[in-house]
């Protein structure tokens, strides 16, 4: 549905239409900000990798053919210009690079385990209402802290399939990462985010 | 390892091969639908017998609906201004470039 109602305002801004394009702005550029700030350690360059991302739409707008979906389309953009512009800024660490050299990366505290690995203490149930819990500034502050402290192909992964709801097949396509190397490292950002849940909880 | 260990006891950790520590690390693979058939099994039959893991899976399904919930920040005024500024410069190269 989204994407049919994508299709025909690309369709009608190509003409010049530029309330259609407006309203792709407003559609997209929440989400496209926030994958930049994935890449780049500002807010200022993260509006400006989205900036460059328009532009470029713009320019290829002729070339957009539908055969992906336009808001693949525009990540695919969007993590070049953020890609470029994070090296510049000389965060961006190559994609590749799943951290073979930091394998052992447990999801949980080694310490929580016994020697045959069964849990030393239950973890607790938790009873987080995810509305309620997305209206707390503390909660959301929490989360971004963590995301932020991820490595970038941590950060860059999770945004796009979990916070953004990107599927994983997409996700190879805009990243060219394999699928495996996408679920380690979603993996780990995933743990990450949880512990930091869990600690916030138990505070 | 302990002499203690006594045959009625329940067992620490359910039948089968897949400790607790390990489980927690096939989770996404278990989510992602990425796990061989059987490794699925196993990992549902100590689910299903496990306290601290189901309540370690059910965390991570928690965190994964804060995450989907989290709202993105609209574009800054000025930033969404440049842009339809870009958008009427574009469609004035456009029209002066004429049709081709
Ligand atoms: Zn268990």
């Amino acid at each position: 549905m989204a994407d049919d109602a994508d299709a025909l305002l690309v369709e009608r801004a190509r003409e010049g239409d530029e309330d259609a394009f407006a309203q792709l702005v407003r559609r997209h550029g929440p989400s496209l900000l926030r994958v930049a700030r994935a890449y780049v350690p500002t807010q200022a360059a993260a509006e400006d990798a989205v900036q460059e991302t328009w532009l470029g739409v713009l320019r290829g707008l002729e070339r957009f053919e539908g055969r992906s979906s336009f808001r693949t389309w525009l990540f695919r953009i969007l993590v070049n210009r953020a890609k470029t512009r994070g090296v510049r800024e000389s965060r961006s660490v190559p994609f590749a690079a799943v951290g073979s050299g930091d394998a052992d990366e447990p999801a949980v505290d080694p310490s929580r385990f016994t020697a045959d690995g069964a849990w030393t203490s239950l973890p607790p149930r938790w009873d987080l209402d995810p509305e309620a819990v997305a209206r707390s500034h503390d909660l959301r502050r929490i989360v971004d802290e963590a995301i932020a402290k991820l490595p970038e192909n941590q950060r860059v992964v999770i945004t796009l399939r979990d916070l953004e709801g990107v599927d994983s097949e997409t996700v190879r396509n805009v990243l060219d990462v394999s699928e495996t190397n996408q679920r380690v490292l979603l993996h780990r950002a995933r743990a990450k985010v949880r512990k930091a849940l869990e600690e916030w909880i138990d505070a | 390892m302990s002499p203690l260990r006594l045959p009625w006891r329940r067992r620490a950790q359910p039948p089968g091969d897949l400790a607790c520590q390990e489980l927690v690390e096939l989770v996404t693979d278990y989510l992602e639908g990425a796990l061989p058939e059987r490794d699925r099994a196993r990992f549902e039959e100590h689910v299903s017998m496990c306290e601290g893991c189901a309540a370690y899976v059910e965390q991570l399904r928690q965190t994964l609906s804060v995450l989907g919930r989290l709202e993105p920040e609209d574009l800054s005024p000025e930033a969404e201004r440049e842009l339809l500024d870009a958008f009427r410069q574009w469609k004035r190269e456009e029209q002066s470039d004429g049709p081709s």
